[in-house]
């Protein structure tokens, strides 16, 4: 029997009229491509792009320089210097990210234990040498002040998984 | 004192998680599991602190007890099984756990021991994970406890009571203590008070939780982004080794590795936050040269020729004699030697690192020593100390010898002032500078006649009359034969019969069967007697020492890493000698002190002609040779900074410049050929002194005496510009102290300042400084003490005639 199979399959080309009729079904079906940069692809919540640092309502900086997240990096791609700050707080005074580095896992938003450091939706940019990728503190509080409202969005739909 | 046999014959046997153990009676559960190596989670309990069993965290379930029992404060009896993982162990753990969080901030992300934090630990390992306390958490202020322990987050302190053990016990001084009961507790140190010991450090080590941290070390880095190097200490004799922790190749803690035979856990301050002066402005990165008078950074091409060939100059014009070279005791062996090698090479014997050392008459082939191991110190049953400032230059000996007062020891003391070591001290003699040969003269006499010994006493000796204390000293030494001691401190070994109060010394050893030891002045003052680095009688004609190198002025001076006037006694005669000097070559790790500089208030100060950056401890290899002659080699743990070389480098080219070339060029062949063997060592340690006791010298008529100390922050280069520990309360300004008589005597008026006068040299290059004055009643009749190595008393002879006034 199962030779005859195989007889029939390999004589009367059946894979590759399965296979054609795929293709011809497809024909009268929507098209799939996306337009970029016009258009978009769908994201999640958990997209992990750019990477972005927060800040309170009260625009006092989140992260309390606790170094878990250059710890957890598995790229090694997190460099912070910390020192106490005037009011007696601990602070970062460099936190630079290596985008060269990033392997995007997310594991320093894992990490987090102020919801400081995240990743964004942002995944169009791009450097023309190795030092436009290294963004320093003050890049990341911009990103994250200029997404802030995206961000919680993110996180507030997230929040139940976590 | 020597190993014993251990004799288990009375033994109890006990049972810890089904292992059995034998431990001798008196010792607890905690020990038992220990030598087990069974893991008994606790916070309040120390090896070497007494029992508070205040934490409850080291329950343990023990057979036919019915509740858990704290593993610390039980003894082991016969029999006894004891349980550390079992159930009820384990439930009692938690809930004690969940108790100590109940006030705990759990913000550990922002708290500086995260990472390190043994409740970290121990509540991952041991807790429950999850708390039922809802309610509001108790908040403690924080504490000012000074320049180098921070106590600004009280509200973690779980009350262990470790660091107030700690002051109590080991420090000597209780500083801090627990006020309020229950919930309120709260760890205090006295009213308007900061924790000023000299060993306040440990405490930062001890605390298991984040109350107590490192100031200079606060929010610098995480335990866990730090590599850790073995090092050893560079400050007093007892070359306490270290963990030197690094962020990114540059050092940003110091913590101390255990070592039972020296520094058991400990560190003294000095040891701990002086690698704040390794990264600061002060270090120099590149060579100087001084053009017109103004030191300018030059290149190593430039400087090491010009430096070889003012050198070769001076040598081939005026000789070898022509040239000084003043050694620091802090300096590595290796450098010491390479330095005296190539001086000898270049036919000069004026070698010298026994800076503050005015007595030179005896020169014994032998070097002095502790006369004991250091882990002795703590079984002594007896001791006298003459002339030493222990607490400032020897600061974790002190701990050694206050657990042996602890134990009951008689410790006595023969000195210019009232020793202030925090220890009970059974006898006192406080007398001054130039009676200290006459008093411990009649502590001989003391002892020959409590002896009856046969070998007669000098005739000069018949006029000392020994008083009832000096006999009751002598009956605590005789009490404990084998575990008695006498110490020659550095104020002894700098008096100017330094010789003869050692063999007054060796003379009272040898009566009362105690045994004789000098306490060193630097980490390497032992390592450099042996190496050579010294005068070399016979060798050629005898060279001069240091003494007489600043007072026959030189034509040039190499200083390896000696800062003149600070580190030599005759400041005064050093600053004439380096000036008229044509030139000077210093090697140091650290600039030159310049005018308007903090450091300096001292006018004119000498600058070096030529300054070559040699890296400290932290940078090169080297070897200290502690005062128990324990040979310690390290190597660099971090890299040399900017254009720093290691000195024995340095030392090399400038010998190959000066056609002197030396076979070694690594740092392995440098320590083969330069570092005695430890055989070696011992057989040239001896205390035993060569001078003969003859005649006691008439006391000179001084009208005021002084009695000048090293202080504990400004003792050698490297401490000196450590901020932190010029910030504390022991590095405070040099004060003018004396008694009541003689300051009505000066008219002086309370609040005002005293003018100290020295003038050198018939009247010319006159010092003057202008301090203020306390009265101490406990200072002798016509003596005065202020310490010298301070900026503003550096440029005075340390021995000179002196003149005080009364300044509005």
């Amino acid at each position: 029997m199962n030779r005859l199979q195989r007889f029939l399959k390999t004589w009367l080309l059946l894979e590759l009229l399965s296979g054609l009729g795929l293709t011809f079904r497809r024909m009268f079906k929507p098209k799939f491509t996306v337009h970029v940069p016009e258009e978009k692809t769908p994201q999640g919540p958990r997209f992990r792009g750019l990477h972005a640092q927060r800040r309170y309502p009260n625009g006092e900086e989140r992260c309390i320089a606790c170094k878990l997240c250059e710890a957890v990096c598995p790229a090694l791609a997190i460099t912070i210097d910390i020192a106490e700050r005037e009011d007696g707080s601990r602070r970062t005074t460099r936190y630079d990210v290596d985008l060269s580095k990033c392997i995007y896992c997310g594991l320093c938003m894992e990490s987090c234990p102020v919801d400081s450091i995240v990743l964004t939706r942002i995944y169009e940019y791009h450097g023309e040498q190795h030092s436009d990728l290294c963004f320093t503190k003050d890049m990341l509080l911009a990103i994250g002040d200029h997404y802030e409202a995206q961000i919680a969005k993110n996180l507030e739909e997230d929040a139940p998984y976590r | 004192m020597s190993e014993t046999v251990i004799d288990k014959s009375g033994w109890l046997n006990l049972e810890i998680n089904g292992k059995p153990v034998q431990m001798p009676p008196g010792s607890t559960v905690m020990d038992a599991a220990q030598t087990l190596k069974v893991f008994i989670p606790h916070f309040c309990y120390h090896k070497k602190l007494s029992l508070a069993a205040s934490c409850r965290m080291c329950l343990v379930q023990v057979e036919k007890i019915p509740k858990p029992v704290p593993a610390c404060a039980t003894p082991v009896s016969e029999g006894m099984k004891v349980w550390t993982r079992s159930e009820v162990a384990l439930a009692a753990q938690q809930s004690v756990m969940e108790f100590l969080l109940i006030n705990h901030p759990l913000d550990c992300p922002v708290c500086d021991q995260g990472g390190e934090c043994q409740l970290q630990d121990v509540a991952v390992g041991y807790g429950k994970g999850c708390s039922q306390y809802q309610e509001i958490k108790r908040v403690v202020p924080g504490k000012d406890l000074g320049p180098l322990v921070s106590a600004a987050e009280m509200s973690r302190c779980i009350q262990c009571t470790r660091c107030v053990r700690f002051g109590d016990e080991i420090a000597g001084q209780m500083e801090l203590g627990l006020i309020r009961r229950g919930d309120r507790v709260e760890i205090v140190p006295f009213v308007g008070e900061t924790v000023e010991s000299e060993l306040s450090g440990n405490m930062i080590d001890l605390c298991p939780v984040g109350a107590l941290t490192s100031k200079p070390f606060r929010y610098q880095a995480r335990s866990w982004e730090l590599s850790r190097r073995r090092s050893v200490s560079p400050h007093d004799a007892l070359g306490a080794n270290l963990i030197v922790q690094l962020k990114r190749n540059q050092v940003v803690r110091v913590q101390p590795f255990e070592n039972e035979a020296i520094n058991e856990c400990w560190l003294s301050d000095r040891d701990r936050f002086s690698y704040e002066a390794l990264n600061s402005e002060a270090r120099l990165t590149r060579p100087l040269v001084k053009k017109d008078g103004v030191l300018i950074e030059a290149d190593w091409q430039e400087a090491l020729p010009l430096a070889a060939a003012r050198l070769q100059n001076i040598i081939e014009r005026d000789g070898g004699e022509a040239l000084g070279v003043l050694i620091s005791p802090h300096a590595t062996l290796e450098e010491a030697a390479l330095m005296s090698r190539l001086a000898r090479a270049l036919g000069c014997d004026n070698i010298d690192h026994r800076l503050r050392q005015q007595d030179f008459s005896q020169d014994s082939k032998n070097v002095s020593w502790l006369g004991m191991p250091i882990a002795d110190v703590s079984q002594l049953k007896a001791a006298l100390f003459v002339g030493s400032f222990l607490r400032h230059d020897q600061p974790l000996l002190t701990a050694r010898v206050r657990q042996a007062a602890r134990h009951g020891a008689a410790i006595s003391s023969l000195h210019s002032v009232r020793a202030d070591w925090h220890l009970p001290l059974l006898y006192e003699n406080v007398v001054p500078p130039s009676q200290l040969v006459t008093a411990l003269a009649a502590l001989v006499v003391a002892a020959h006649r409590e002896t009856k010994a046969t070998q007669a006493l000098p005739a000069a000796f018949n006029e000392v009359t020994p008083t009832e204390k000096d006999t009751a000293i002598v009956r605590t030494l005789l009490a404990a034969p084998e575990r008695a001691a006498i110490f020659l401190g550095s104020f002894a070994q700098q008096h100017e019969h330094a010789a003869l109060l050692h063999a007054l010394a060796q003379r009272l050893a040898d009566d009362t069967g105690a045994i004789l030891g000098v306490l060193p002045e630097a980490a390497n003052s032992v390592g450099l007697a042996l190496t050579g680095a010294q005068p070399q009688k016979g060798a050629q004609k005898g060279g001069l020492n240091a003494r007489t190198m600043l007072e026959q002025p030189r034509k040039a001076y190499v200083l390896l890493h000696t800062e003149a006037p600070f580190d030599v006694a005759q400041g005064s005669a050093a600053l004439t000698a380096l000036r008229q000097a044509d030139f000077v070559l210093s090697l140091s790790p650290f600039r030159p002190a310049e005018e308007g500089a903090s450091l300096n208030a001292l006018p004119d100060i000498v600058l070096p002609d030529i300054v070559l950056p040699i890296a400290p401890f932290t940078e090169t290899s080297g070897t200290f040779i502690n005062m128990e002659g324990r040979v310690q080699s390290f190597h660099g743990v971090a890299p040399p900074l900017g254009e720093t070389r290691p000195g024995w480098q340095v030392i090399a080219a400038l010998a190959g410049l000066l056609d002197q070339p030396f076979a070694e060029t690594t740092p392995e062949a440098v320590r083969a050929s330069c570092v005695p063997s430890a055989d070696s060592v011992k057989a040239r340690l001896s205390n035993r002194a060569d001078t003969v006791l003859q005649a006691l010298p008439k006391a000179a008529q001084k009208t005021v005496e002084r009695v000048a100390a090293v202080p504990i922050y400004q003792a050698d280069p490297l401490v000196r510009r450590a901020p932190s520990l010029q910030r504390t309360a022991l590095a405070a300004l040099p004060k003018v102290a004396m008694n009541a008589a003689l300051a009505a005597r000066l008219n002086l008026i309370k609040g005002g300042a005293v003018r100290i006068r020295q003038g050198n040299h018939a009247g010319e290059n006159e010092v003057t400084a202008v301090l203020s004055w306390i009265c101490d009643e406990t200072l002798p009749a016509n003596t005065v003490r202020f310490d010298m190595a301070h900026p503003l008393t550096a440029g005075f002879d340390v021995y000179g005639e002196f003149h005080l006034e009364a300044t509005p």
